[in-house]
């Protein structure tokens, strides 16, 4: 293969990936939301890997790829993505002299690099085909495990230092064992013995679904048409969010108010409200069995107020 | 050894190129499709059901439907979106899922329209790694996915993905690294080369075991499905996407089943060389030719098949369980493994050892360590210190608990029986016949 520079599909690869990249570099500059940012310096990173490995550097432009864009790019926009999508960046110094400071540092680095890279004496290359000669990786590993092993040990430490480092800072002691979850369980029954804390020990009933209506903020209803309070989630019951059922759905507020559970009054009231009257109730409330049209409200308000003692 | 690319590439023409090309991706279009299908007729075996069985021969149409459907749908585009990066990443995804299978080879040198080629689209030294950098592109489709709803269970959902898929990697990478020692090359035609006389998965099985669990925590299938966890995060980050959008992600997620797969075969299951007594017939005329390709399918269809098993067998893990496996047990089992073959293989490098010597020269020592450790006594534990007698106490703490171990319950009082001649006196005597048998 002819491996000089700039020809044929080498050359039309650099000026369609060159310009693109030179846009996605400007974006990273003028981009307002810090993810765009990103998502332009990411595409910088690709197309660098795609120059890399044109210019017959495979490895160089896999590494490329898989360390940086995979690795140390996916840390930052992990960071960044966390911030919110309407994040912008924000232009206030915080520290005072900032600019100046930045740009006398700037003028330093550029004069060391410079001095650098004019006082540096390169080996006369040996061209493309003796480095590759062995596959280009194993060219790559000849250098950097051999001429340069030392420099790579230091910076595999430099490394660990930093790991240590980071792992001493963010250590705390425990002070008490960490709470499992069979812990947590016991403590909340005690608590309930007690009386204190929540006294629903089941998960709490999930907030009323309504056709009409995103339902998060009212109650269910229980069977008997009365709404739940504790289903709706604390924080909207505390900001004083939770709705009425009736505030919904006309039909569901009948419901709330009993209207299916009274006897309607009809030619046949007796017979209508002994009917109407649920079969257990009328077992379970003795004496008052004897009087269907009293017992349907009585029982009913009696279910309410068991509610309400449960929720409180 | 041999680090060189082993296929023969040099009689390519571009025409070549563009029909593999397009062969690649038809081919994984229809097997997305028939892997579809596949599961949910899988599944529905093993949860005893038809599963789908309607549409067209054995419910083959059903996917095709589902597709179309799909297609049809009222794309729609969340408010609160970013929309730039709300498109842009499904289209991530599902880019970096089609270029993996570029590497893999699907059989050895075929004659295509008179021109003998290799049954792979290219190869590189470093293609391995070149599948590695791909699936860590493709993380971004999830990450900024997530991102770009503008919703919270996405956000929590790409969190979740992006995490899963760095720590997965770095198992997973690990456990290649030692495929990449013995075989002397990242070059996926040299790797199938090695494996000529052995299988990977035989010889180094640690290794095996820690790509398959890594595989199937990085496509984020069930058990590790906590991405997209129905339950916690509606669908995580595909939650508020629709039609196209929806299936490109959804594409995605089966493709990157198959990269994942075709990967374990290339490198732990002899690519597609025919498995051992098929290929002692006839002088290896199995490994010849379009047939290996027939191998491929069936290794690579294989391991869908334990996806879907696995998916019809176990439950999701909880987040802290699945990070503590990733991190706790896979890396340093792989660590451990790789720095054992990498010591075996420096020694026969440079001290030009008989490798079976050696290794009988090992597990001697480990065969002894390992029956020593399972027939070493076991410490004997404490006799559970009887506490007197054990009082069950029915509302301890002051609320109904059930009896502990060694705890009797006590006696249930019976209801009397009933004989004949009570219950006509019971129906006589009406409210009474409630009483118990406690009187």
């Amino acid at each position: 293969m002819d491996t000089a520079v700039g020809t044929g599909a080498e050359a039309v690869i650099f000026w369609v990936i060159g310009p693109l990249m030179v846009i996605a570099a400007l974006a990273l500059l003028f981009a307002r939301k810090p993810v765009h940012a990103a998502v332009g310096l990411i595409f910088v990173m690709i197309g660098m890997a795609f120059l890399y490995t044109t210019l017959e550097a495979p490895f160089l432009g896999v590494a490329q790829v898989v360390v940086y864009t995979g690795a140390i790019m996916i840390l930052f926009v992990f960071v960044l993505m966390l911030v919110g999508v309407d994040a912008a960046d924000s232009v206030a110094e915080t520290i005072a002299g900032q600019r100046a400071i930045a740009v006398l540092l700037a003028v330093g680095l550029a004069a060391v690099l410079i001095g650098v890279v004019v006082t540096a004496t390169l080996p006369t290359a040996v061209g493309l085909t003796d480095a590759n000669a062995g596959t280009n990786p194993v060219g790559v590993a000849h250098e950097i495990f051999g001429k340069t092993v030392f420099a790579l040990e230091l910076v595999g430490v430099l490394l660990v230092i930093a790991a240590l480092g980071a792992i001493t800072l963010t250590h705390k002691e425990a002070l008490s064992p960490a709470r499992n979850q069979q812990a947590a369980v016991r403590l909340r029954q005690r608590a309930y013995a007690r009386g204190e804390g929540s006294q629903v020990l089941t998960p709490l009933p999930a907030p009323g679904v309504y056709a009409t209506h995103n339902a998060a903020d009212v109650p269910a209803l229980d069977p008997q048409g009365n709404p739940i309070d504790v289903s709706v989630p604390r924080v909207l019951r505390i900001r004083g969010q939770e709705l009425a059922p009736s505030a919904v759905d006309g039909h569901v507020a009948e419901i709330a108010q009993g209207a299916y559970l009274q006897p309607r009054p009809t030619s046949f009231g007796e017979l209508a409200g002994e009917t109407q009257d649920p079969p257990t109730q009328s077992t379970a409330s003795g004496p008052a069995a004897d009087d269907p049209t009293a017992s349907g409200p009585t029982a009913h308000e009696t279910t309410r107020n068991t509610a309400e003692e449960t929720q409180s | 050894m041999n680090h060189q690319v082993v296929a023969d590439f040099s009689n390519d023409t571009w025409w070549i190129w563009v029909i593999k090309a397009v062969a690649i991706i038809v081919f994984l279009l229809l097997n997305v499709l028939i892997a579809i299908w596949a599961e949910r007729r899988i599944l529905g075996r093993m949860q005893i059901r038809p599963g789908p069985n309607v549409h067209g021969p054995l419910g083959l149409f059903q996917s095709l439907a589902d597709a179309m459907k799909l297609l049809l749908k009222e794309d729609m585009t969340v408010k609160a979106a970013d929309k730039f990066v709300y498109v842009l990443a499904p289209l991530i995804t599902v880019f970096a899922s089609l270029l993996v299978f570029a590497v893999i080879p699907f059989g050895p040198e075929v004659s295509m329209f008179g021109v003998v080629t290799p049954l792979q689209l290219t190869d590189t030294p470093v293609a391995v790694l070149y599948v590695l950098a791909v699936t860590s592109f493709g993380v971004y489709g999830i990450m900024l996915g997530g991102w770009a709803s503008g919703s919270t269970y996405p956000l929590l959902g790409s969190v979740r993905g992006t995490a899963q898929v760095i720590s997965y990697e770095l198992a997973m990478g690990l456990s290649l690294v030692s495929v990449f020692v013995v075989s002397g090359s990242m070059s996926t035609s040299a790797i199938v080369a090695a494996q000529a006389p052995f299988w990977w998965c035989l010889a180094l099985l640690p290794a095996f075991l820690v790509y398959v669990v890594s595989m199937v925590g990085e496509t984020n299938r069930l058990p590790f499905d906590l991405p997209e966890a129905e339950g916690e995060l509606v669908a995580g980050h595909m939650t508020e996407y629709s039609s196209m959008k929806f299936a490109w992600f959804f594409l995605a997620e089966y493709i990157n089943m198959f990269n994942v797969s075709a990967v374990a075969t290339t490198l732990f299951l002899g690519g597609w060389r025919a498995p051992w007594p098929i290929s002692a017939i006839g002088d290896g005329m199995f490994n010849e030719g379009w047939w290996p390709f027939l191998w491929f399918f069936l290794k690579m269809w294989s391991l869908m098949f334990f996806f879907f098993w696995v998916r019809g067998t176990l439950l999701r893990f909880r987040y802290d369980q699945f990070m503590n496996i990733g991190w706790k047990i896979l890396i340093p089992t792989a660590l451990v493994w790789l720095v054992a073959v990498i010591g075996v293989q420096s020694v026969r490098q440079f001290a030009e050892v008989d490798l079976r010597q050696m290794l009988i020269w090992i597990g001697i020592p480990l065969a002894v360590l390992l029956l020593a450790l399972v027939f070493w006594p076991e410490k004997k534990k404490p006799e559970p210190v009887a506490a007197g007698p054990v009082v069950f106490d029915p509302m301890a703490d002051g609320f109904p608990v059930p009896p502990l171990p060694g705890q009797q319950l006590p006696p249930a009082p019976r209801r009397r029986t009933v004989s004949a001649g009570s219950v006509v006196a019971g129906a006589t005597a009406g409210p009474e016949t409630k009483e118990t048998g406690d009187e």
